[in-house]
């Protein structure tokens, strides 16, 4: 590296004791300037962010501080209390932690330092956590919730008393959830116990890193930045986009054109990370490479919903080196530096330029030597992302999505954790609330509304104050009514909710519920196993499974090999594509100079498509309407993401029904949106009745959208993660596990009632404010409609265009979540008539 | 079983369709499926209701849940609509008409006053169940654990024997409609011409697929219909046209 520094002490910008000094020298390496540049604004008292990219040694920064500071502290004498935590390690992932641990254990064995290094995660066992609150490590590296569990028990500010530093990793990606917040609200209490608690921040490039460095310090009074170190560079990666001999397909997922192309690099490498979007796209990938194995390459799978001991042992087996190759979604995203991997293979789009550089870094974990990967798109639009996010990720372009104000919900679950900590007064609470970045332009009002819903549900119709969870003492604290309260609060720290998920177990087929015992396999969720009736086949946890029945919380499976597998449905709208990379294709199809860097079968259907219709400029929207079968077909491309595309698809068939132009269903991908009507669209748009300009006028986002929105189920799926994380209903409850799911209240229902009857509760606001960013996309949504206003292209065509065609060939694969379901159960009626009639 | 479309219904000003209902009968009986999920016996003028679980979100927050406070107002409102649309002699609710053993004493007196006026003029007969087995307290009418009334019997569980003019509740049965790649659930009136099945009246109350071995081995399938609550009106599907 050419940043390395002389290791002569005397000259070192920082003070390094002799241990470390003498263990570099004995590695024949130095620190890196970054490295000693941050231990020097620790040692001088400041919090400080460091941004760097993978393989940088962000990690060894981190902990220089801590460890130098260790290293120099007097041995504890005989009889002196424990001294507890020095230094509190956070990241976002269990495995990260349990990683980070191994990495941290040689160096600290080789310089024989008297540091203890615990992790404690969900994981770790009961008697274990309990010997840390006795005997606490020196260094703890932990996740968010259990930093929440820890500030809420009784002793926790002793417990933190002696804590020194808290080092964030990976906070760019906790900064953006939920998680982010219940971290910084508990960051913000762990500052009340010591006001002189530093914070080191480690993060990879970010677009805003203001952001990031005010997260680090105090928001109270506003304004304050923590230090901040960038590294810039790193060897830029080799990527490219597989060059296929095949055809790539118009539309769908599955890349499965491409599947002996992928299989050939794996065997040219000696491990190999493949990528895939969503878990279903795992399953799917997984089983077509062992389909035409015929070296039987270890090639594993890696998935959030595989059972926890399949998880480690892949991920051992991959530590250890002895996998040729392992298929993941983003259960293995952040920075985890297993094994000796060469090769980073991305199945489908990568949606962002952050996500894609992320997964990069996969690759050769070393900042000097260049990654290598291949982008393998699954369909001709997503050669066309791919190609962007490519250029994006040589331009260093940076897209993680903004920043959003801290959510009511997980502040409710903080005010009752707060309370079964120890009493607290409603004034201090609040300024320490407002000290944490997130929450620092919190109003009083919605505090006290927060307050006013933890201890009694926060209802107009006040019944409840006898059964009410935190009542203020005479002195005006906040207290809990009951030890059960703290009981339930601690089952439901979190703000990670489970959709309803029932673990799978193997069975004899044709046995039933007759022959228990099998392994389980790992958890799916409720509303997929929905849809399956007897009999029907799946892939699941690398196997084709056929679906035998539910008993209780459990879902049968029997072996369903040599049968075709019925996928999972596809959730690809998971991650819509960043605003940015939308752009960058958007520029992309407006300029024919740049498809030369395109596969040949690519550029060669945009110029078909510029013959026949047209090739919308970069800031405008491209209209198309053409007639098929009986139908009138209207295609939009606003590369704005599945879900925002849905959305517009909802409001837009309201209008075309109050318009009269009879609107039938639609179907929205990625990229596109295409509305279908028996009344002529085209003439209508023409005729100006309505015209494009007022069916996309912005003023669908009010009304419209409010109606829309209310009986979404996005909304009410919102509602109940809500509703959870702000400890409304339980995620679990002690000994209830078992009794059914019938025991517990739909949060559909309390939706439904509490809706009904008190439309402006607070939590219902949480849930719109949720809404809206999150998974209706409305502000996405919002910022295209400005954005197309007076530029919209409309090309009436007598037939279907190039373009169209992917978006047309997903119409009956895709399930069109239209209003109407009540005609549904007549046309299911009406066969009971049509038969007794007969 | 949800109650949002009912409440509205129940609310509205526009009256229910001649054809909303659906007309069975039950061992000989003849029973009108309503849309607001009670079955009216037109010979004797009874209204049958079955797991009203009032107080469901009360019980929640006495055990830590704070629910929203509205569940009995919204199952009361859809009760009184459903009252005056019948005008009927006898009302019987069979069971689990609390959500818990203390609901009915400690019934805010607003919701009491309400049972008070519906019941007033007419004989109710609260059945008890296994939510509420100590009877309904403090309110008009008699509680028992079952009657045997105009040619049927009314309990809170269905026995698991077939027994001819059953009507029982407790179940909460739902039906699930699906055709092509979408489904529809609904909670609904299951009954084979012999028993009945009814779905729970309740505002905050989940339901049991009717193909679930419980529900299912109570009846002769090839007879078995799902009355189906729509949303402004019932719809017979029988069990095996449920799946298309």
């Amino acid at each position: 590296m050419s940043e390395l520094v002389a290791l002569d002490p005397a000259s070192l910008p920082a003070r390094l004791p002799r241990p470390f000094l003498e263990w570099f020298a004995s590695k024949g390496w130095a620190p890196r300037a970054h490295q000693l540049d941050l231990l020097s604004r620790a040692q001088e008292g400041k919090s400080v962010l460091l941004i760097a990219p993978t393989g940088a040694g962000k990690t060894l920064a981190g902990f220089l501080p801590a460890l130098t500071d260790l290293a120099e502290r007097p041995k504890r004498r005989p009889g002196e209390a424990h001294r507890g935590i020095h230094t509190l390690y956070i990241s976002p992932l269990k495995a990260l932690a349990v990683d980070i641990e191994r990495n941290l254990a040689k160096p600290v064995a080789e310089m024989a330092l008297p540091i203890a290094i615990e992790t404690r995660t969900g994981d770790t066992p009961a008697h274990k956590r309990q010997r840390q609150k006795l005997v606490p490590p020196d260094i703890l590296l932990t996740t968010p919730e259990q930093l929440a569990l820890l500030i809420s028990s009784a002793d926790a500010s002793r417990f933190f008393a002696g804590l020194r530093y808290v080092v964030l990793d990976e906070l760019h990606s906790l900064v953006t959830s939920k998680r982010g917040h219940l971290l910084a609200l508990g960051l913000a209490r762990l500052r009340r116990f010591v006001p002189s608690l530093q914070a080191i921040g480690l993060s990879a490039t970010v677009a805003e890193p203001d952001e990031l460095r005010r997260w680090l310090v105090p928001q109270n009074p506003p304004g304050g930045l923590a230090e901040v170190i960038t590294v810039s560079g790193g060897a830029k990666p080799e990527i490219s986009i597989l060059d296929s001999r095949e055809r790539v397909p118009w539309s769908g997922h599955s890349a499965r054109y491409a599947i002996p192309e992928v299989y050939e690099a794996i065997r040219k490498h000696r491990t190999t990370l493949l990528f895939v979007n969503t878990r279903s796209q795992a399953e799917l990938l997984f089983q077509e490479l062992w389909r035409i194995n015929e070296d039987s390459l270890p090639i594993a799978l890696h998935h959030g919903s595989l059972d926890v001991g399949q998880r480690r042992r892949v991920e051992k087996a991959m530590e250890a080196g002895t996998l040729r190759a392992i298929v993941a979604t983003s259960t293995l995203d952040l920075g985890i530096d297993w094994g000796d991997v060469d090769l980073v293979v991305h199945v489908g789009a990568p949606k962002g330029a952050s996500r894609l550089a992320q997964r990069i870094g996969r690759a050769n974990h070393r900042m000097d030597e260049p990654s290598k990967a291949i982008l393998v798109p699954a369909n001709r639009f997503e050669v066309l992302e791919c190609r962007a996010a490519l250029d994006a990720n040589y331009l260093g372009a940076q897209d993680t999505p903004p920043l959003v104000d801290g959510a009511l919900d997980v502040l409710a679950q903080h005010v009752l954790g707060s309370a079964c900590g120890a009493p607290f007064s409603a004034d201090v609470l609040y300024e320490e609330v407002r000290s944490a970045s997130p929450y620092a332009g919190l109003a009083r009002r919605d505090f006290d509304r927060i307050v006013d819903f933890v201890a009694t549900g926060g209802y107009a119709l006040r019944t409840y104050e006898r059964y009410a969870r935190i009542r203020p003492t005479k002195d005006g604290l906040w207290r809990v009514s009951n030890p059960q309260v703290a009981q339930q609060y601690r089952l439901n720290v979190g703000t990670i909710v489970e959709s309803p998920m029932l673990a799978v177990r193997y069975v004899r087929s044709g046995r039933g519920a007759a022959s228990r015992g099998g392994p389980v396999l790992g958890k799916i969720e409720e509303y997929f196993l929905e849809t399956l009736a007897p009999g029907d086949t799946f892939l699941f946890a690398g196997k084709v499974l056929r679906f035998e029945g539910i008993r209780e919380s459990e879902c049968y499976v029997s072996n369903g090999a040599g049968l075709d597998a019925k996928v999972p449905v596809y959730a690809g709208g998971k991650f819509p594509l960043s605003t940015y990379l939308a752009d960058q294709v958007r520029a992309m199809l407006a300029d024919p100079r740049k498809w030369g860097v395109l596969p040949e079968q690519v550029a060669d259907w945009l110029r078909i498509q510029k013959d026949k219709s047209v090739l919308p400029k970069r800031g405008d929207l491209l209209v198309e309407t053409f007639p098929r079968g009986s139908r009138f077909f209207m295609v939009a491309y606003p590369f704005e993401g599945r879900l925002a595309h849905q959305t517009l698809g909802m409001l837009l068939t309201r209008r075309l029904e109050r318009a009269g132009a009879r609107p039938l269903g639609f179907v929205a991908t990625d990229y596109a949106l295409s509305v279908w009507a028996l009344e002529d669209l085209g003439h209508l748009f023409r005729r100006g009745t309505p015209s494009l300009g007022q069916l996309f006028d912005e003023d669908m986002l009010g009304d419209d959208l409010d109606a829309w929105m209310a009986e979404s189920w996005l909304l009410k799926r919102t509602f109940r993660n809500c509703a959870v994380i702000s400890g409304l209903i339980e995620q679990r409850h002690p000994g209830k596990e078992k009794t059914g799911r019938q025991v517990t209240v739909s949060a559909d229902l309390i939706y439904d009632v509490l809706r009904t009857h008190e439309p402006d509760h607070i939590l219902l606001q949480a849930t719109r404010a949720d809404a809206a960013s999150g998974l209706l996309d409305v502000r996405r949504l919002a910022e295209m409609l400005s954005r197309v206003r007076g530029r919209i292209v409309h090309k009436a065509l007598d037939r279907i265009s190039p373009l169209a065609v992917p978006i047309m060939l997903e119409i009956g694969k895709e399930s069109v979540a239209g209003e109407a379901q009540d005609t549904l159960l007549a046309e299911a009626a009406d066969d009971l008539v049509a038969e007794a009639m007969g | 079983m949800t109650g949002r479309n009912r409440l509205a219904l129940a609310t509205a000003d526009v009256p229910l369709e001649p054809n909303a209902a659906s007309r069975t009968a039950v061992a000989g009986v003849e029973a009108v499926c309503d849309p607001f999920g009670a079955l009216y016996l037109p010979d004797t003028r009874t209204l049958v209701v079955s797991d009203l679980h009032l107080e469901k979100g009360a019980a929640f927050a006495r055990r830590g849940s704070l629910l929203p406070p509205y569940d009995t107002l919204s199952t009361l409102t859809i009760l009184d609509a459903v009252i005056g649309r019948y005008d009927p002699r006898v009302v019987v609710s069979l069971g689990d008409n609390f959500h818990d053993r203390v609901g009915a004493a400690l019934l805010p007196d607003l919701f009491r006053d309400r049972i008070v006026a519906m019941a007033h003029g007419r004989d109710w007969i609260w059945i008890n169940g296994n939510h509420d087995p100590d009877g309904a307290v403090g309110l008009p009418g008699i509680s028992a654990d079952e009657l045997h009334f105009a040619g049927l019997a009314f309990r809170h569980e269905p026995s698991a024997v077939a027994v001819a003019g059953e009507v029982a509740g407790h179940l909460h049965p739902a039906a699930t409609v699906r055709r092509r790649d979408r489904s529809v659930r609904r909670a609904c009136f299951a009954s084979d011409g012999t028993r009945m099945v009814m779905p729970a009246f309740g505002v905050m109350t989940g339901g049991l697929d009717l193909g679930h071995r419980a529900l299912a081995a109570l009846f002769d399938r090839q007879s078995l219909v799902a009355h189906m609550l729509g949303r402004d009106r019932v719809y017979a599907v029988r069990f095996a046209n449920l799946v298309g």
